[in-house]
């Protein structure tokens, strides 16, 4: 009999997105958009069982197995650097990580850059990459109030349309890297569940080609 | 009664590692748990663990306990003997775990075949890789590559050292999208490019896979690479074991530790790989010791999840009797019925907690009926 394939997806308009695709290619779950309270959506025929996580935490589901597969913001990915295969760039959910602060802040190398941000990792990586000495201060929420407020000089975090940027008199002082939602995979799930897992990637494939 | 139900899944399976070990005449290799720091930080880059468990010993000398038992067997084994060394080990390292700011005890059961290491061998290693892992579980698989194929390819590139590490990094992750986004930017050649895909790409069975590699086959060490792969397959498929090995250049492992054939064993419901391994020259070079290497270990703390149907009782016997019962009648109904290595557990009252498979009682007259007759 055919394993359960566990697909984990990122509460939010990103998962719904990403649901839409995956149930476009019969591996949907009935009841998954309704408004309920499982946790847990099993496809009996298809043997697909999805489940919605913490965008954060879909990565750790996948790297320990709990999911084979799951859909996360490369975001995600580049702070917590987790050990599983990254199979396909969706083209979904794109935005931009960026350093922004008030407007016309300039990013001299003459003090300590005070980094306000979700994401410590990928700030620490991309300022000593230019040999900056920075303090990170994490934050969960919110992170534009940061400069605002003199928390931090600068915020390292995700834009979409800058418009709570541009509401706040802050502005984008440097993009560090595109983000894009990627499908990814635990790999020894993957191994074990090879066959489903690239039907998947080819059908997603020819729905990719076929918007472009 | 056998062994099988009073030993936990990863007790039980360690002695049969060892004893499919003994079988095919590979010695026991005992270590002590500790070494000096200082051949540690000589040999660091050897050791997949940055981390290293530091103490001092009583004359203030700097000790570690030990990250890694590969680089103490090298170190200590003799290799003026023109026979090969077939070693076995069953010890635990010490690094820190992935999850928690901790150091964490690794129980590892693996060999080490030292010497000269030609096909034969190498067929050797990798069965005794398979048969270790299809004792645990019949549905295992066994991921080979060679490090020359992913090396050979990017030496091609001729790009620096931190962009090679960018590139291996995407061809661990499968990464397709992030490897020619990264060719791109370095200016790697198109034809250069859809190799490299190809390599992270590709997976299979040996005979699905193998026909796809003369494309891949650019220099020397690609072509000395395919040439050692097809040989090794041919030897799994001669073994018997080629259904469950499957081909997969993703896995890089550590370049600068393995030169040759490297593999990886996976079993259903264990996230992670539980064997690991590969062939290591380049190590005994650096220890001044003569011939090649090849070896892997299992990660036995891993296979505590390894799910076994549940015992459907606790013992044999549940053998109740009271203060009436004469002391030489009891143990003599004992020794009858412990006979042929059954179970028993001897109380005078009942054990709601305990599942016997048939609980008797014995009467004062040394008679044994079944609990509740009279």
């Amino acid at each position: 009999m055919q394993d359960w394939l566990n697909i984990a997806l990122p509460k939010g308009r990103l998962g719904e997105k990403a649901y839409g695709l995956l149930e476009r290619l019969g591996c949907g779950c009935p009841q998954m958009l309704e408004n309920n309270r499982k946790l847990i959506f099993e496809n009996e025929a298809t043997h697909v069982r999805c489940f919605w996580a913490k965008p954060s935490d879909v990565a750790i589901y996948v790297e320990r197995g709990a999911a084979d597969i799951g859909i996360v913001g490369k975001d995600i990915l580049l702070e917590y650097e987790p050990d599983v295969y990254e199979l396909m760039d969706l083209g979904i959910g794109k935005c931009s990580m960026m350093v922004a602060g008030l407007a016309g802040t300039q990013l001299t190398a003459d003090k300590t850059l005070k980094v306000a941000t979700k994401f410590p990792n990928i700030a620490a990586r991309y300022f000593g990459g230019q040999s900056r000495e920075i303090e990170v201060i994490k934050l969960n929420g919110s992170i534009e109030i940061a400069p605002l407020l003199k928390l931090s000089d600068v915020i390292v975090d995700i834009v979409e349309t800058g418009a709570t940027l541009r509401e706040n008199n802050l502005e984008v002082l440097a993009t560090i890297q595109p983000i894009s939602a990627r499908f990814i995979a635990n790999k020894a799930g993957y191994k074990f569940h090879y066959a489903q897992i690239e039907a998947l990637l080819q059908g997603l494939r020819a729905i990719l080609e076929e918007k472009l | 009664m056998d062994i099988r139900d009073v030993t936990a899944p990863a007790e039980r399976i360690t002695m049969q590692l060892c004893a499919l070990y003994a079988q095919y005449g590979y010695r026991k290799f005992k270590l002590r748990k500790f070494e000096e720091y200082d051949f540690y930080a000589e040999y660091r880059s050897f050791l997949q663990t940055e981390n290293i468990l530091i103490f001092h010993d009583l004359s203030g000398k700097l000790m570690a306990l030990k990250p890694d038992v590969t680089l103490s067997i090298v170190k200590n084994i003799r290799d003026d003997s023109p026979a090969p060394q077939r070693v076995y080990y069953n010890e635990n390292v010490y690094r820190a775990s992935g999850g928690v700011r901790a150091f964490k005890e690794m129980p590892q059961v693996g060999l080490e075949y030292i010497g000269a290491v030609d096909l034969y061998a190498m067929g050797e290693v990798l069965q005794m890789a398979a048969r270790s892992l299809k004792l645990i579980a019949a549905d295992y698989i066994l991921d080979i590559s060679h490090v020359g194929l992913a090396s050979g390819l990017l030496g091609e590139t001729g790009l620096p050292e931190h962009a090679l590490s960018g590139l291996s990094a995407c061809i661990r992750a499968k990464n397709v999208h992030g490897m020619l986004e990264l060719c791109g930017s370095y200016g790697v050649e198109k034809a250069l490019q859809q190799k490299l895909v190809r390599l992270c790409s590709l997976y299979g069975a040996c005979g699905e896979v193998l026909p796809a590699l003369p494309e891949l086959d650019v220099n020397a060490a690609t072509h000395a690479a395919i040439a050692e792969l097809t040989a090794v397959c041919e030897v799994l498929r001669l073994a018997g074991c080629a259904g469950n090995v499957r081909l997969d250049f993703s896995m890089l492992n550590d370049l600068s530790y393995y030169n040759g054939v490297i593999f990886q064993g996976f079993l259903p419901g264990i996230p992670s790989a539980v064997l690991s391994g590969g062939r290591y020259d380049s190590l005994l070079e650096r220890l001044h010791k003569r011939g090649g290497a090849i070896g892997f270990a299992v990660y036995i703390g891993l296979l505590e999840r390894v799910e076994e149907a549940p015992a459907p009782y606790d013992v044999d016997t549940l053998l109740l009797y009271d203060e009436t019962v004469p002391l030489s009648a009891l143990l003599e109904a004992v020794n009858t019925l412990t006979e042929g290595g059954r179970s028993i557990s001897v109380q005078s009252a009942q054990d709601g907690g305990l599942r016997p498979a048939q609980t008797l009682r014995i009467t004062k007259e040394g008679g044994v009926c079944r609990a509740g007759l009279a």
